[in-house]
């Protein structure tokens, strides 16, 4: 043979240079889901629709400016939700057969005229607060902020921290003895951020000195944490609760004008001094994570530990104090359970809350931001079955109380999808 | 609670360009152990100002190891560096770096998810008001050098976005940013195709001229001769000679190998009979929608070998793992002697005759806790006369096992050693054994010599072309241009997921290396 013969020509040029060739394939996932919740929700606001009147309450009766209430005929909005939320599904699967992804906001365009359409069902012939409804929102998110940001920063350097809800419990049980001791709440959220620390020191030496595996030293730390305080609490607190467990709840703090803007002041800017602290740490933790020095090592060191030993940045000192951090972060929302909200320290008060937060850091995607928003998401789901059953809403409670498990189990498995983590996260950095 | 990233003490300012500023490397007596094996052994080496000075080995030879303790990474239980002839002592590479000395790791050691310049700039950042990164002065750094040498890099694009090449080119440019001196290339050429490679050696040749000292570690004779200076090589840890690049190929590869090797394969002309695999349009997709295999066609014969060549991560993975049914997106028909391969099971794939030896042979071929024999049998679990009912037939298991490992010289210390304990070589003949031992219609071979001594590949080839003569079917696919000259009897070259041409196996390098690049060759170019 003395010729080439190329046997298979490619159908088009072969153009050197340019990245992989892409298609989009088909999913259905979208559609579906849109469809069933469609149903559902057809079924409920307009087959088992209630008649009536619902009345969305906007202002608080101290605000300044007096928003009026807005009325909803309660059967008719359910039909209006209805037909919109099946020209939504008609559109995604329109996108989906000339090959195009559903965009996000249409999907949260479906949400929020679902949620519309069940509060207007669920409130037909009640009044529902809404800066009510939202103020708890936040109330309910502050500690899974912080243990999500605390999860941001851990898993971003390369460890994953399932030890959160340890760390907020130590945090809120520190807290309480401390604050009730000296009646200062700003020395108890020291101390929460201490005991947070000391749970994440635990961590990091095993999972960083010793390669144990870090889910395993996290599950442990946190049944560690909760038979520890739970232990602690029967035998020394409950005994001496006027001494040790009754700590100065931080007190509201009303920002000057912020404070009025109707729906939003009642809700941002009337609260405790920890939550004016998690505003800021939230803003910190992005902007150190994505612009400063500190940041751009710890991202390296979570991605690909052995090319940030090689320009010279120690891999497991940066490990380890961060892990530190991240304890300390969640510690602050700990105390915020006790110091903040409920004024006391009670056993397993963290009830989950540290889990959720690890689901937050993964629904939003590791992006400090995002997990934020996540958990704003799963305290208003929280907090909606806490006003529903105020109202008195004909669901049963029990199904209520399912609610925010619920939407964290469809936010992370259905709404996230593949999503890509911290390359290194989880895996011990060993130096031959 | 606030942590306080350490900066690495260099004196970096006011040095900004690499021009004028040489310096002389010498290694005394450097010894290096792990446990029992002596990775390097008394090993003395000078790097002259402005040279570029090969390091050839073998895999497994210590030129990595070397390299590591000259950069930091490991410690030298015994021996000195120095740096103008003044002792140094690094901790870390950290030390290193600001000592003068640069390194182009092997396996490159850059963030994926990172834009060039912050991968540039990471570890010696400069920030701003506010602790802001100063991301503006990196990007003109990477600027400055990418034009200086031509490299044409763009400091915004993600790495993980660019091409192996360009990925290779903000290593030496993250290495000239923190004015490297001495600049250690550690197998660059691994992941280049040829006309990468030769961009390269210019490259380095540029670089030499500005004065920088180049250590080039390789086992690769051709681009030793090309471009050193000056050759040292090494030898299961020692120093065994220093050679001119005017040394020939035999001469080279004899003090590399410490015997006269035959670089050639024994082959007879192939015999082809009819198609036996038939694969027509054939399209793989991964999860994310990206076409990693794109309409692909040919057919394997009986009695030839059809070598896949590309450089890694054009499809070829994707295409063989598509053939043994591990990929769960594919589009196209493959039928082996006629019966449909496609949507089977990999049990049902192997039940149909096709023995696979995969590219990766620690994370897929075996397992290495399991013993010898047990890997031997991976494959036939299921199956009498290994198992009778639920009982494994040991004895008989042994009995085979012992058979095996003498028939493919598998030294071990006996049919219970546990398969992670062996060399890569005697590893790879473990694979081998458990796949050519049952009745093969089609032989597939990925990589089968990555990462072995010369002699394993030997008898690797040996065993490969034994298959072919005995009337099977075989691919091999190879990203080293001189597995795929000895081997093949057609070869099929692949770029981003398509097939560029497939030409008779002996076609010259410089077509298949253009083919690598993606050019379709012309009609007759190989005359």
């Amino acid at each position: 043979m003395s010729t080439i013969a190329p046997v298979n020509q490619p159908t088009q040029p072969v153009e050197p240079g340019d990245g992989p060739a892409t298609t989009v394939i088909k999913s259905w996932k979208v559609p579906i889901v849109l469809g069933v919740f469609t149903v559902l929700g057809f079924l409920l606001l307009v087959v088992f629709g209630r008649s009536g009147t619902s009345t969305m309450v906007l202002s608080t009766s101290s605000d300044l400016i007096q928003l009026p209430d807005v009325l909803l005929p309660t059967r008719e909005t359910g039909i209006v939700v209805s037909v919109l939320m099946l020209a939504i599904t008609g559109v995604s699967i329109w996108m989906v057969q000339t090959h195009r992804k559903t965009p996000l906001w249409l999907i949260s365009v479906f949400a929020l005229l679902l949620l519309i359409g069940f509060l207007a069902w669920a409130s037909a012939d009640a009044r529902i607060p809404v800066p009510g409804l939202l103020f708890g929102s936040l109330s309910l998110a502050v500690p899974l902020i912080f243990g999500a940001l605390g999860g941001v920063i851990s898993e971003r350097v390369g460890v994953v921290n399932v030890a959160i809800e340890g760390q907020l419990l130590a945090g809120a049980f520190t807290s309480a003895i401390v604050a009730s001791v000296t009646q200062q709440p700003l020395l108890g959220l020291v101390a929460a951020m201490i005991a947070g620390t000391l749970v994440s020191f635990v961590l990091a030496a095993f999972a960083i000195k010793y390669f144990v595996d870090q889910v395993i030293v996290g599950v442990v730390l946190n049944v560690l944490v909760t038979g520890l305080t739970g232990f602690l609490f029967s035998q020394v607190l409950a005994p001496n609760a006027a001494l040790l467990n009754q700590p100065p709840k931080f007190e509201r703090i009303n920002i000057p004008l912020l404070s009025e803007i109707p729906i939003i002041g009642p809700v941002f800017f009337r609260q405790t001094l920890i939550v004016y602290i998690m505003y800021i740490a939230v803003a910190a933790v992005y902007y150190g994570i994505f612009h400063t020095r500190w940041g751009l090592r710890l991202r390296s060191v979570g991605e690909h530990p052995q090319a940030a030993d090689t320009v010279g940045i120690n891999v497991n000192g940066t490990r380890f104090w961060n892990v530190s951090l991240a304890g300390a972060v969640a510690g602050l929302g700990g105390a915020y359970f006790t110091l903040g909200s409920v004024g006391a320290f009670g056993k397993e008060m963290t009830a989950g809350a540290g889990f959720i937060a690890l689901a937050a850091v993964i629904f939003g995607r590791w992006d400090p931001i995002r997990a934020t928003l996540a958990a704003l998401l799963f305290g208003f789901a929280s907090n909606l079955q806490n006003v529903l059953s105020i109202i008195g809403s004909p669901v049963p409670s029990e199904f209520m109380l399912m609610l925010p498990y619920l939407v964290t189990i469809f936010a992370v498995a259905g709404l996230v999808g593949q999503s890509r983590g911290p390359a290194a996260s989880g895996k011990p950095y060993l130096k031959s | 609670m606030t942590y306080r990233a350490r900066a690495i003490p260099t004196a970096r300012a006011g040095r900004t360009s690499i021009e004028s500023k040489t310096m002389k490397l010498e290694l005394r007596g450097i010894t290096k152990r792990f446990g029992a094996l002596v990775a390097n052994d008394d090993i003395n080496l000078t790097i002259e100002e402005g040279e570029i000075h090969a390091l050839l080995g073998e895999n497994g030879a210590g030129k990595s190891t070397l390299m590591n303790v000259l950069y930091g990474l490991y410690r030298a239980e015994e021996g000195e560096i120095l740096l103008d002839d003044v002792a140094q002592h690094f901790a870390g590479p950290g030390d290193a770096m600001a000592a003068g000395i640069g390194m182009v790791h092997q396996h490159f050691m850059l963030i994926p998810v990172f834009t060039v310049a912050e991968n540039v700039m990471l570890g010696h950042e400069q920030t701003k008001a506010g602790g802001r990164l100063d991301l503006a002065a990196a990007r003109t750094r990477v600027r400055e050098i990418s034009d200086r040498f031509g490299f044409n890099v763009d400091p915004d694009a993600l790495v993980e976005n660019l091409p192996v090449g360009v990925q290779q080119r903000v290593e030496i440019i993250k290495a000239l940013s923190r004015d490297a001196k001495v600049l250690v290339f550690d197998e660059p050429t691994a992941v280049l195709t040829p006309q990468e490679t030769d961009e390269l050696m210019n490259i380095m040749r540029q670089l030499k001229a500005a004065g920088t000292s180049i250590v080039f570690i390789t086992h690769k004779l051709r681009e030793v001769r090309e471009v050193a200076d000056r050759i040292t090589v090494i030898r299961l840890g020692k120093v065994v000679g220093t050679a001119s690049p005017t040394a020939s190929n035999e001469e080279l590869a004899t003090l590399m190998v410490g015997r006269a090797v035959d670089l050639t394969v024994d082959k007879a002309p192939a015999t082809p009979g009819a198609p036996a695999l038939v694969v027509t349009g054939l399209t793989v997709i991964d999860p994310l929608g990206q076409i990693l295999v794109n309409d692909v066609s040919f057919d394997v014969k009986v009695g030839e070998i059809l070598a896949i060549a590309g450089v890694q991560g054009n499809g070829q993975t994707e295409l063989t793992e598509a053939l043994m049914g591990l990929q769960p997106r594919v589009v196209g028909e493959i039928t082996l002697d006629g019966k449909s391969l496609r949507g089977h099971s990999v049990r049902q794939v192997l039940d149909a005759g096709v023995g696979f030896v995969p590219e990766d042979r620690t994370r897929d071929g075996l397992v290495g806790g399991f013993t010898i024999a047990e890997n031997l049998m991976l494959d036939r679990s299921n199956k009498l006369p290994f198992v009778k009912r639920f009982n494994l037939q040991l004895a008989y298991l042994a009995d085979f096992a012992r058979s095996k490992v003498k028939e493919f010289d598998v030294r071990s210390q006996g049919i219970d050693t546990p398969v992670g304990r062996l060399s890569g070589g005697n590893q790879q003949k473990v694979v081998l054994a458990r796949e050519l031992s049952r009745d093969l219609r089609l032989f597939v071979a990925a990589q089968p010599t990555r990462g072995l001594d010369v002699g394993s590949i030997e008898f690797v080839h040996e065993q490969i072309v034994a298959t072919r003569d005995a009337g099977t079917p075989v691919i091999v696919i190879s990203t080293e241009l001189d597995e795929v000259a000895a081997l093949a009897d057609r070869i099929m070259v692949m770029y981003s997921g398509r097939i560029v041409g497939i030409v008779p196996g002996d076609t010259p390098r410089s077509v298949l290396g253009l083919m690598m690049a993606g050019e379709v060759p012309a009609e007759g170019a190989a005359a």
